[in-house]
């Protein structure tokens, strides 16, 4: 194998992370994706630009809030170790956290967008045909915002697996903790093993290569087959 | 049948809508208007699609909405079909008519039920029923909706312009499925259109809305035949008459129609002798003469009496009123001629009709 074991420990460690990123995010996103895409409420503007934040924030500053936050001192801190969970920060799971939020935008726009274009007429024609508001959403709105799931899904996992920044501020670099692909490139690079760095970098590039080709080759439509 | 208590005010920048009405509990009722008259939204409220603010909804001794009561859409026994049809996309045509009927309550009395065979056969719709709607026509996929509102078995039928979306010739497709609706359906149809032609074949009662507010009200000739109506039909106002066919002419390929005591010659369109039939007389085809007159192309020609004269849109014109049988014509000439003639109520006079319209 051309990998190194630290190489795949990394990679796996990487997937790892993007998986219950995204999955996490499914479930926390797609609720803020409907409030924000039916609410007329005066607060959908302020907090659509809050969920945006993280798209032009410098990583290392929602990095740093985070580890203040989640440190021995922060709110999130004092919680975490009053519940014995311990303190978050250089574990897997801080990293968990500070992925889902550094990647929360990437879920919820897309699928908010896909509940925008859904519109509100299927959900009436439902009301119609006697499904409640609840059986609605999973019956029509869920199987018709299918593609923006996709989508959101696919660049959820992406960008988790590009992350860097926020990585290197929330969980350093603990070998098959929290040293993910990106941040053994850059050992890699800092220790001058570039052909190390190459390989594992030609590998990042094929991977987000192929991910988005089949973003941009497979979108299905509902509407035929 | 009860009647149905609707009273709903909206007041929206630009848009307000006071209705109080009771509407008829069976029969093809047309909420009729221009678009903005009002129409649609008074259907969404009935539907609790839209929740005016203090409104009052009674259906059939249920109370849908009040001052303490607000039931919600999926609660109500209504079948819905929007303007355009609206069909889940990713559903087959099958799936469609099944997403409600699974969901009918199941305490509804077997009689008042409505098989997915009955509305599949209704509506004429079984060789689509594997195909997905992005595959069917637009005329098709608005019976798919009609049906899959049916499928609910619903206790009334609300149809916000089913046709506006339609072309001529899809229009023909599907007016023969809604009278039979008319004709086979014992729920009452609420049925917004701003098509006169559609309102003549198909409805009993007529509303006419305007500016949010109810115009008129009441059985369908006797309004159509109102001379004090501020709407204007323009070009299409005119009368609608039942009748039945009593007589065929095989040689000229003509039908003798009796409405009320009027005998009127139609085409033959291939109708029974004896089955009802509605007839559309507009008042811009019927002209009136003082006597009767030899050697014209003019098929109908009837003793009338005056009842009254209006006015109609254009300040050259005027509406007559005229009793002829039992029945009530409209006819539009201009005021010069109304005057030359030296019309006034009682007056008799003969009318010609230049056409009629069998629906």
């Amino acid at each position: 194998m051309f990998l190194t074991d630290t190489d795949l420990q990394s990679i796996w460690l990487t997937l790892r992370l993007a998986s219950v990123v995204t999955l996490i995010l499914f479930l926390v996103g797609t609720p803020v994706a409907w409030w924000l895409a039916r609410t007329r409420s005066r607060w959908k503007g302020p907090i659509g630009a809050v969920v945006a934040l993280p798209l032009v924030l410098p990583p290392s500053v929602l990095g740093f809030y985070l580890l203040v936050t989640m440190g021995p001192n922060g709110p999130v801190g004092q919680l975490t170790q009053a519940l014995g969970i311990g303190l978050l920060p250089f574990t897997f799971w801080g990293l968990v956290v500070a992925s889902v939020f550094y990647s929360f935008p990437f879920m919820v726009q897309p699928v908010q967008n896909a509940f925008e274009a859904v519109g509100e007429r299927p959900l009436e024609v439902a009301a119609t045909l006697r499904a409640s508001p609840f059986d609605a959403f999973f019956t029509v709105a869920l199987p018709l915002a299918l593609p923006g799931f996709l989508t959101a899904g696919i660049l959820t996992f992406a960008h988790t697996v590009g992350e860097f920044g926020v990585v290197l501020m929330i969980g350093g670099n603990i070998p098959g903790v929290t040293r993910v692909a990106s941040v053994q490139i850059y050992d890699h690079v800092e220790a001058m093993e570039y052909s190390d760095a190459h390989r594992l970098a030609a590998v990042m590039l094929i991977f987000s290569f192929l991910v988005l080709l089949a973003l941009y080759l497979w979108r299905p439509n509902p509407k035929n087959t | 049948m009860e009647p149905i208590e609707a009273r709903f005010n909206l007041d929206w920048p630009g848009f307000s809508l006071a209705v109080d009405e009771q509407l008829p509990g069976r029969g093809v009722t047309a909420l009729f208007g221009h678009s903005g008259s009002g129409k649609t939204t008074l259907l969404r409220c009935i539907a609790g699609l839209l929740r005016a603010p203090n409104g009052r909804l009674v259906f059939q001794g249920t109370v849908w909405q009040d001052d303490s009561t607000w039931v919600p859409t999926h609660r109500r026994s209504l079948g819905y079909v929007f303007q355009e049809a609206s069909l889940f996309p990713h559903l087959t045509v099958i799936g469609n008519l099944r997403y409600g009927q699974k969901r009918a309550p199941a305490d509804i009395p077997a009689e008042e039920r409505v098989s997915l065979d009955q509305a599949i056969d209704l509506l004429g719709i079984r060789p689509l029923l594997d195909r997905k709607p992005g595959r069917l026509s637009g005329g098709e996929r608005q019976r798919v909706a009609i049906a899959r509102a049916l499928a609910v078995s619903p206790r009334i039928l609300l149809l916000d312009e089913p046709l506006a979306a339609l072309d001529l010739a899809r229009k023909q497709e599907i007016l023969p499925y809604l009278e039979r609706l008319h004709d086979e359906l014992a729920i009452p149809v609420l049925y917004v259109s701003h098509a006169p032609d559609e309102v003549a074949r198909l409805a009993d009662h007529l509303v006419i809305m305007d500016g949010g507010r109810v115009l008129a009200s009441g059985p369908l000739a006797a309004t159509l035949a109102r001379l004090d109506l501020p709407i204007r039909l323009g070009e299409d106002a005119g009368v609608v008459l039942e009748g039945r066919i009593t007589e065929r002419d095989t040689r000229w390929h003509l039908l003798k129609v009796d409405c009320g005591g009027v005998n009127l010659w139609v085409r033959d369109t291939g109708v029974p002798t004896d089955h009802s039939v509605r007839v559309r007389i507009l008042a811009r085809d019927v002209s009136i003469v003082l006597a009767p007159v030899e050697g014209t192309s003019i098929l109908n020609t009837l003793p009338a009496r005056v009842l009254s004269l209006g006015e109609d849109a254009h300040p050259a014109l005027a509406l007559v009123q005229l009793q002829a049988g039992q029945s009530t014509l409209l006819a539009r000439l201009t005021h010069r001629s109304a005057d030359h003639l030296g019309l006034a109520p009682g007056l008799p006079v003969w009318i010609q009709i230049k056409a009629v319209a069998l629906l």
